[in-house]
């Protein structure tokens, strides 16, 4: 097996033996960057001068044997929304396009504090709008399972990395799947952490109720190790949540026997992909064997989520793009007078989706329309996060399809925004009510594109998502299978 | 709720952007697809319930009001687009 093969916990103990050093782990990856990235484009920018200084740091750290955590050393990839002190930070727009922020988010200093090496930043769809990656400003990344279709969104490159084996893991963000979307199209373990279990400070914001980081991995194990480094109270980011983040891989091993599933029928509709359906069927049938219980939930508000889902994240947009101004940083298209130097500022620096969610929430928030649009749409989100509580009465977790269908063809939904909307039906859910929720690979197609299963928790229930994902995948192994490039 | 080619250029005037007339002709039918499919949401019943805006529980995020280091001057601009004597430059203002 080539080491970029490998997980993040099986290099952590090569290089804790020293049977391998970081320098030449870093070195695989950028060779294999430099070899595969021009059939994927998962990568904005590679930043392959300062990965090695770090891997040096690194390789310091572990011969001396202090300080040594499981990432030290270990390659990661991350995703161009989040800031990165000296290194660009675009958010795959024009807007941002020679940004260099003064500072490091939150999460990357602390993926940097544990001693990982950053390979460099990831594709995505614009300021993190769509579900395809196709409305990045520069490329479009494939999907390394089939370069005819696309890797999901927003986190395409963040999910099509660490499939292709270009990074060991990646960061994503998800507002309404933008993590576990992606992750299910290509084959990988996405996780969508509590709202606020992450901080999202130097983290470009979309839809600050709804934004949250979290990772992209080879499997469960690594999706733990991940966690344990990014969780955790922040104090500058006023929204994160003030409870001790657990030690999320201490608890994998600690059994699902007994343990209660909901499986929501509002989530197997007509639409559903037969090849989908029948693997989440099995899937539930191995929960079934290993000794858990299965119930049927429901979820009665889930129709009016894609709904109240547009509404919410474009108000939030509107308001918080508004900063792109041309003034302080990014671009700036000049002109005599200051108004029309943000408008043209604005048009040339926003791709056509950022223009047009920025558009309906500017709308739906104006004079006369709030009451009807976002207000109505925030009362009608308190409904749906009700529903969880009413189902989380009867399970533990609740398990569901990620995504109605496996990864779909490029250029197959971007002319109808609606159609690329729904594409996220079953995601959207989880974003609106604050709770995690995670998608592993549950089998694949007879095309052999790989089919997303997506388990969601009680709030904070973080550490019983991945116990259960970790008995499954230790049961199935459809993690193992990877991409012929 | 009809939507007309008015209403979307009075929505880009607010949000600032300078669209052709194609473009809010095409985004006048594609909000109008939008609008209509989140039409749905008046068929629940929201009477005396709470609006969410957060979904974790508030709490007082006040902190202990301490002087710390910020970013120096110089790294703050260095993202400008034009500066001047320490400052970021803008058009004229005022007449």
């Amino acid at each position: 097996m080539k080491l970029t093969e490998l997980t993040i916990h099986e290099l952590s103990e090569k290089l804790k033996r020293r049977e391998l050093s970081s320098r030449e782990l870093t070195g695989a990856y950028l060779s294999l960057i430099d070899a595969v990235d021009k059939k994927i484009h998962a990568y904005l920018t590679v930043c392959g001068e300062s990965a090695l200084k770090e891997a040096d740091a690194a390789d310091k750290r572990l011969v001396s044997g202090a300080d040594v955590t499981p990432l030290t050393g270990i390659p990661l990839a991350i995703k161009d929304i989040f800031c990165t002190k000296g290194i660009k930070t675009t958010c795959a727009s024009r807007m941002l396009e020679n940004f260099i922020p003064p500072y490091d988010a939150t999460v990357v200093k602390k993926l940097k504090d544990a001693g990982a090496v950053i390979l460099g930043k990831l594709n995505m769809d614009e300021f993190a709008m769509g579900s395809s990656t196709e409305n990045s400003a520069f490329f479009k990344t494939l999907n390394p399972w089939d370069t005819t279709r696309v890797p999901g969104g927003s986190s395409g490159g963040s999910a099509a990395a660490v499939a292709a084996g270009e990074c060991a893991a990646s960061i994503g963000t998800d507002t309404g799947g933008s993590i576990r979307q992606p992750a299910s199209c290509c084959g990988v373990v996405g996780l969508k952490p509590t709202y606020g279990r992450v901080s999202r400070y130097g983290m470009i914001a979309f839809a600050s109720s709804l934004d949250q980081g979290g990772p992209i991995t080879k499997d469960v194990r690594d999706s733990s190790v991940m966690l344990n480094a990014m969780a955790g109270h922040d104090p500058l980011d006023s929204t994160s949540i003030d409870a001790p983040a657990e030690d999320y891989t201490g608890g994998l091993k600690h059994g699902i026997r007994g343990l209660k599933i909901g499986i929501p029928k509002e989530y197997f509709i007509e639409g559903l992909d037969k090849d989908v359906e029948r693997a989440i069927g099995s899937a539930i049938g191995v929960f079934k064997n290993e000794g858990c219980g299965i119930v049927d939930v429901s979820l009665p508000h889930t129709e009016y989520a894609t709904g109240v889902y547009y509404l919410v994240a474009t108000a939030e947009a509107s308001s918080n793009l508004a900063r792109y101004d041309g003034v302080k940083y990014g671009l700036r298209v000049s002109s005599e007078g200051l108004l029309d130097m943000y408008k043209l500022t604005r048009d040339r620096g926003f791709g056509g989706e950022v223009k047009r969610r920025i558009m309906l929430g500017t709308y739906s928030l104006s004079a006369g329309y709030y009451e009807a649009y976002y207000k109505k749409a925030s009362q009608v989100r308190t409904i749906i996060k009700r529903d969880f509580e009413e189902a989380f009465k009867k399970c533990d977790i609740i398990l569901t399809p990620t995504s109605p269908t496996p990864a779909f063809k490029i250029g197959e939904k971007i002319a109808d925004p609606l159609t690329m909307y729904l594409s996220d039906i079953f995601t959207i859910s989880c974003n609106l009510a604050g709770i995690p929720g995670i998608s592993i690979p549950c089998g694949f197609t007879p095309d052999n594109l790989p089919v997303g299963l997506q388990l969601l928790g009680k709030p904070l229930g973080e550490a019983t998502l991945l116990k259960a994902a970790y008995a499954y995948e230790q049961t199935t192994g459809w993690h193992k299978r990877r991409p012929q490039l | 709720m009809p939507i007309t080619g008015k209403d979307v250029k009075h929505a880009a005037q607010l949000a600032r952007l300078a669209l052709t007339e194609e473009e809010i002709k095409l985004y006048t039918g594609q909000l109008q697809r939008i609008l209509d499919y989140v039409e749905k949401l008046s068929e629940v019943d929201t009477k005396g319930v709470e609006p969410a805006a957060y979904t974790v529980p508030q709490r007082r995020a006040a902190r202990p009001d301490t002087v710390k280091d910020s970013i120096p001057p110089e790294d703050a601009l260095r993202n400008a687009p034009e500066k001047e004597k320490g400052c970021f430059k803008v058009p004229k203002i005022i007449e």
